[in-house]
């Protein structure tokens, strides 16, 4: 792989990984820090957005999304998966830090696994072509 | 049984538009300019392609469906959980979008969806 792909690959999962964490925790935080519960109702969806913690949540992700589909634009989906992947253990430690949650010796083991799958298939190429 | 048929519509959605937004985003070919005017350019190409909107449409759903079930469980619980998709849209990779996923890659996969399913637990 060229080295300017490389750089550009590993710039663009660390946003897209970055993006995504931080924005689920603000998320998570302003629903449960003054957002009114969400109903049936589209009003609720609505009232929930207008917390401060909600929009600066939803900017954060759609940084995520455009940032994710810049990457998908080089990047094989079976390569971008894994290696976003790394977000998951990112999101767990944000939730043990910023709401408190309880991290037990089962989610230790799996933030050891996703880390193993994501340098995997990071030392690989983000886009492979079929045999010939 | 609340937090399980959300996180349902969050994998069911998630898959979808991954899986159009790659699709499109090839099409489309790599991105090159990341000038503000290449940029404005670009998301102005792409929020004309319909399968894009469509997938956008698929992110909402899971995204609101995601504020839902936030509500109700553990952020360390519902974002690993709705990480199911990973194994489904590995598959799909390979038949659908004809990738070619490799030994590296289908063990990557296998290593995350196993540490996903124990930060679940």
């Amino acid at each position: 792989m060229n080295p300017r792909l490389r750089w550009k690959t590993r710039a663009f999962a660390a946003i897209v990984i970055l993006s995504n964490a931080f924005g689920n925790l603000l998320l998570t935080w302003g629903m449960r820090h003054g957002a009114e519960e969400i109903t049936a109702s589209p009003l609720s969806f609505i009232h929930a957005i207008v917390n401060p913690w909600v929009s600066l949540g939803i900017v954060l992700l759609v940084l995520w999304m455009l940032s994710k589909m810049f990457l998908l634009s080089w990047a094989d989906l079976t390569y971008v998966l894994p290696v976003t992947a790394f977000g998951y253990v990112l999101n767990a430690a944000l939730g043990r830090l910023f709401l408190g949650e309880v991290i037990t010796p089962a989610r230790w083991a799996g933030t050891l696994l996703i880390m193993a799958g994501v340098i995997l298939v990071g030392l690989g190429t983000p886009h492979s072509e079929e045999p010939t | 049984m609340k937090a399980w048929l959300l996180l349902a519509v969050i994998i069911a959605s998630t898959v979808t538009a991954d899986l159009l937004q790659s699709h499109e985003m090839k099409r489309h070919g790599e991105i090159h300019d990341f000038r503000p005017s290449g940029l404005r350019l670009l998301l102005v190409t792409l929020a004309r392609n319909k399968y894009l909107i469509l997938s956008v449409a698929c992110m909402a759903a899971s995204f609101f469906a995601f504020m839902a079930l936030v509500q109700v469980a553990d952020l360390s619980f519902a974002v690993p959980a709705s990480a199911g998709s990973l194994v489904i849209e590995t598959i799909l990779a390979r038949l659908i979008l004809k990738e070619h996923v490799n030994s590296r890659r289908w063990m990557g996969a296998a290593l995350v969806a196993g540490g996903v399913w124990c930060l679940s637990l």
